[in-house]
């Protein structure tokens, strides 16, 4: 088979299991509400102040909802000894990273656009810069938490108490994607600053991180 | 080589104790910030030590990944709580000079401070994903590790540069000229605390030795316990 073809394959079993089963997608999804919730009642701010604070808050509500995905995306893979065949087997470890990432970068993106209203809702927003500015932004955003987040999980698969470490992983390294996406959104929001710097720095991250991550994966699938 | 620990640790000490006599009373005082500014002999040796130990955490794992090596992944183990250790001395010794000459504990936007936590953070969870792990293949994993942390220092250092620029921060960078006797104290100190950092190191790096060659001969023991 092809790169693309088991891409391809893989990524289809995994969204035919989400879409039979929506246990990531629920899960983050009620996650991230909390999380609207929870911070529209510890401050109720005007629309000026929540402009400022609107990006870190969604980018914050984000990365802890893609947490439940990225962190069940290996451990379905453990369940029968799916991984461990898939090591025996003559396919190419890439292609099946590649898809794991593709697919959590979709469960992320259907949880983004479904909360994003809620967030304009609740905090009143509107942009006063350029607002297409907010796909590239979202996008190049989403891919740098789950490519980092992807491989972690995979990382976290060997270790004790998995579900806590990869957090503590993922966490440190993503501070300038982090830093990336808040301040791209709140630049967007205010319309006082151009985004195109972080845009810029995000992309950079995106770039270094899926090449590292897909020479490097093999190592750690074939580490047991 | 058994002999080369102590004659170390004495040159360690000796160099420790000048270099701690000459920035608390050989260097001159500074002139606007007064004595205060002699943390910085401890501060900014420390911090140099602590990225280069980073540096060599680095190079080690990628060596590992390369030639698999077990040496070099006790040396990337080494390096990286060594490295941690100072790097922990300069967040602390920071805050302490930062709080009577900025007038602040923390500054959020500037470039040194923020990378050096960024830093501290990274490396501290390389430790963590170490004990933590559970399979045999511990430093395969912690070297992958070690590689994307190394792969995010441009990248924090940058993001952070890019903030500095948007949010005017109250610290303004270095300039300024250091004068030549201040700069000798500094190289002094620099020279104890490398030989401090490679002490401690070398010890660490014999004890791991030994522990690994424990746990094996407890696994072997174990193993032939098992067949008899």
């Amino acid at each position: 088979m092809s790169f693309l073809a088991i891409t391809r394959a893989t990524l289809a079993k995994d969204v035919r299991l989400e879409w039979r089963s929506k246990d990531a997608i629920n899960a983050m999804l009620f996650f991230a509400l909390l999380v609207v919730v929870i911070f529209s009642f510890a401050f109720d701010p005007t629309a000026e102040e929540s402009r400022r604070i609107a990006g870190g808050l969604i980018w914050v509500a984000f990365l802890f909802a893609a947490i439940v995905a990225l962190n069940q995306t290996w451990a379905r893979e453990l369940r029968n000894q799916v991984l461990d065949a898939y090591r025996v087997s003559p396919a190419p470890a890439n292609p099946l990273f590649l898809a794991k990432a593709v697919g959590n970068f979709i469960f992320v993106s259907v949880i983004e656009a479904l909360m994003t209203p809620l967030f304009i809702a609740f905090y009143k927003l509107r942009a006063l810069g350029p607002a297409w500015e907010l796909l590239p932004i979202a996008v190049l955003g989403t891919w740098a938490l789950v490519i980092n987040g992807t491989f972690f999980a995979a990382i976290s698969l060997r270790t004790r108490s998995r579900e806590v470490m990869l957090p503590l992983l993922l966490f440190p390294i993503s501070i300038p994607a982090l830093l990336g996406m808040v301040n791209a959104t709140t630049a967007v929001l205010t319309g006082e600053e151009s985004a195109r710097v972080w845009i810029a720095l995000l992309l950079a991250y995106d770039v270094v991180f899926t090449i590292a991550s897909l020479f490097l994966f093999e190592t750690i699938l074939e580490a047991e | 080589m058994k002999r080369a620990i102590p004659i170390l640790a004495i040159v360690t000490a000796v160099l420790l104790s000048f270099a701690l006599y000459e920035a608390l009373i050989g260097a001159p005082t500074e002139r606007t910030m007064g004595d205060v500014q002699r943390i910085f002999y401890y501060h900014v040796p420390s911090a140099w030590t602590a990225f280069l130990l980073f540096l060599i955490n680095f190079v080690a794992s990628i060596v590992y990944l390369i030639r698999r090596n077990p040496k070099a992944d006790i040396l990337a183990l080494v390096s990286a709580e060594v490295g941690v250790v100072f790097c922990t001395v300069v967040l602390v010794t920071g805050p302490i000079w930062a709080r009577p000459v900025w007038g602040i504990w923390w500054a959020p936007g500037d470039i040194r401070l923020t990378t050096t936590l960024v830093l501290w953070l990274i490396y501290v969870s390389y430790l963590i994903l170490r004990r933590y792990s559970t399979s045999g293949q511990t430093p395969v994993i912690a070297a992958v590790l070690a590689v994307f942390g190394a792969l995010d220092v441009p990248l924090v250092y940058f993001s952070i540069w890019f903030f500095r620029t948007q949010h005017p921060s109250p610290v303004i960078g270095g300039g300024g000229s250091l004068d030549p006797r201040m700069a000798h104290v500094l190289l002094i100190n620099w020279l104890a605390f490398l030989c401090l950092a490679f002490l401690v190191g070398w010890t660490r790096y014999q004890l791991e030795v030994v522990q690994r060659e424990v746990e094996e001969a407890q696994a072997l023991e174990s193993l032939l316990e098992g067949s008899r």
